[in-house]
């Protein structure tokens, strides 16, 4: 089975800082990996244990210091990666990164049977380019994905967690997977994983590699753009007591009595 | 792409599992009216996908509410949602009808169909927004909160229908009557050629969901890391009890294990407004807080008296919780 795995990273979201075009400033400002996107490693590397004959390519579209990124995620056992990588391409909305990174799966990957995302990105949130991908693959998804239950025939058995429940799915392949994060630890990298990690390639892309347009991609490929960027402010008085707990539990009733929810009772 | 072509709010009317026009849908109406008269009162349209037969028993829900026509595709295969199957009818009417505007709930499905459409329609996607209007170039100005809630930004797209996906719960219904017909128009089903490749096999509610209504819930009582263990949050379920109130948890919370992402309260969880929300043993990382400063009243029970929690927090009261709640329940044991 081959699997495309797709990761992004996401500026420390205490350290944010705009350009002029009010896109975000990514050179230096320090980089994690999108918290989210751990768990579509894991959840590629579950498959990988659990199956035989699996390969997972690791793709990333971002600045050329996303490398490093790549080293950390095939340091886990991933086998290669391919960073999609173009001056051209910054500003993309999610449009435009679905567009891009979809013909980085077909140049790359071109017989892949699944491609795993995070379910979110904690930068911009929007949930939305895995299913760009898989619309512009034209092939299924899944989102909201917990656990990968087993394969069988082709067939992938999954676990969604919704607002209203948990979901058993089976999905035939191709499909695209958006993952949620898990209360488990992640794996980790061993010494061995990153040391073989050194040793593994990782295969830039740029624009000409995957027959796309300069229209198609990057600000002029995106169909949104920031406006305006300002911050969030609290109407809320913030006033603050530090009392005895005696006080405090009086001042709790007090309150709930003026606010009428303890007359409610 | 000639936008004078395009013209109207189309609004997705989606079903729950129980088969009820979720609210999200009549709060979107609220604020799609609101947008209308900014355009110049342009037609505020709905659409749903609903099976043989059942289409009357949704007519009254919209009926003297200002829809001017509902949009229904009807079709055994349209029973359970699908992703396949309810973007490409939805695609299909969008290139047919051309709205300016296409509104979808923030929910779970909401969020897997609308980047599935506006990739199909090549055109722009705003997604979980707080706040729509209308700019001077009579475009949709969709705002939404971004890195974990610490900067708004407001977007605007250049392509048409302008999307955005806006959460449950973040406009309020006031719809006032309007008693003009409604027009009911069926679409055609076409899915000819199409097998679904995802099956729902089993689905199980949560317990969490039934028991709890933080939609509609006037008061709210939410805890966090501090409540450290499953004791910490018997308590809190305990206190809960004592004032009426609904639980929340704190994605930290649900992380630990110690409740159900159901009633995770915050960006990736649910956004709130209660009359009275009380944080209890909650940091207040702006990931939670952007989901339940709208809340009227904010009271806050922790023992850092640096936690971000109290900046936002109309009462902040600093100090243990596993001293001050036990106290509370006892001194309000009837």
């Amino acid at each position: 089975m081959k699997i495309a795995l797709c990761v992004k990273q996401v500026p420390d979201t205490t350290d944010i800082r705009w350009t002029e075009n009010n896109t975000i400033q990514r050179e230096g400002v320090e980089s994690i990996i999108n918290p989210y996107d751990v768990y579509a490693a894991e959840l590629a590397l579950n498959i990988k244990s659990e199956i035989s004959d699996v390969h997972i390519t690791v793709f990333t579209m971002g600045p050329s210091q996303a490398e490093d990124m790549l080293r950390k995620v095939l340091a886990l056992g991933c086998d290669d990666a391919v960073l999609v990588t173009d001056k051209k391409f910054a500003g993309s909305d999610t449009y435009a990164t679905g567009l891009t990174l979809s013909r980085a799966v077909r140049t790359y990957l071109p017989d892949f049977d699944l491609i795993i995302c995070g379910q979110f990105a904690v930068d911009g949130d929007t949930a939305q380019t895995g299913p760009n991908i898989a619309n512009f693959l034209d092939i299924p998804q899944v989102t909201y994905v917990k656990t990968f239950d087993s394969c069988e025939n082709n067939e992938l058995y999954l676990t969604r967690e919704l607002e209203d429940g948990i979901e058993k799915v089976k999905v035939s392949l191709p499909a695209l997977l958006c993952v949620l994060q898990r209360d488990i630890e992640p794996h980790r990298a061993t010494i061995r994983g990153v040391m073989n990690a050194v040793k593994k390639e990782i295969k830039r892309c740029t624009i000409s590699d995957i027959n796309l347009s300069p229209e198609n991609t990057g600000i002029k490929g995106s169909p949104t753009y920031v406006s305006k960027a300002f911050r969030n402010v609290s109407s809320h008085k913030a006033e603050k007591f530090t009392l005895s707990t005696k006080d405090s539990v009086q001042l709790l009733n007090e309150k709930l009595k003026s606010l009428g929810v303890l007359n409610n009772v | 792409m000639s936008e004078v072509q395009y013209s109207g709010i189309l609004i997705y009317a989606q079903l729950t599992r129980e088969l009820y026009i979720h609210t999200v849908f009549f709060e979107l109406l609220d604020k799609a009216k609101e947008l209308s008269q900014k355009l110049g009162l342009v037609d505020v349209n709905a659409v749903i996908f609903t099976t043989p037969g059942l289409i009357d028993e949704y007519k009254e829900s919209f009926r003297n509410k200002g829809v001017n026509k509902v949009y229904y595709f009807e079709d055994e295969r349209l029973k359970d949602y699908s992703t396949e199957y309810y973007s490409k009818l939805l695609v299909d009417l969008t290139g047919v009808i051309k709205p300016e505007i296409l509104l979808i709930g923030a929910t779970n499905q909401g969020r897997d169909l609308a980047p599935r459409v506006a990739s199909a329609l090549h055109t722009g996607l705003t997604a979980d927004c707080i706040e729509l209007d209308i700019n001077e170039k009579g475009k949709l100005a969709a705002t939404r909160p971004t890195f974990g809630g610490q900067l708004m930004a407001t977007i605007l797209c250049k392509t048409y229908p302008q999307m955005a996906t806006v959460r449950p719960n973040v406009f309020k219904i006031n719809l006032n009557d309007n008693f003009f017909e409604t027009e009911f128009v069926s679409c055609p089903v076409n899915l000819e050629g199409m097998e679904p490749h995802v099956k729902l096999l089993e689905f199980k509610r949560t317990v969490d969901s039934v028991i709890n209504d933080l939609d509609s819930a006037e008061i709210i009582v939410t805890g966090g890391k501090g409540l450290k263990n499953d004791k910490g949050f018997e308590l809190l379920r305990r206190f809960a009890s004592s004032i009426g109130a609904s639980v929340g948890a704190t994605r930290g919370a649900v992380e630990m294990g110690l409740a159900s992402s159901s009633i995770q309260v915050g960006q990736t969880g649910k956004t709130v407004h209660p009359k009275v929300y009380i944080a209890c043993g909650v940091s207040g990382a702006i990931q939670h807080t952007v989901g339940m400063e709208g809340s009227d009243y904010i009271i806050a029970i922790n023992n850092d008296e640096n936690a971000p929690i109290f900046d936002i927090a109309d009462c902040g009261i600093v100090g243990d919780v596993f001293e001050i709640l036990p106290e509370f329940i006892n001194q309000n044991k009837s």
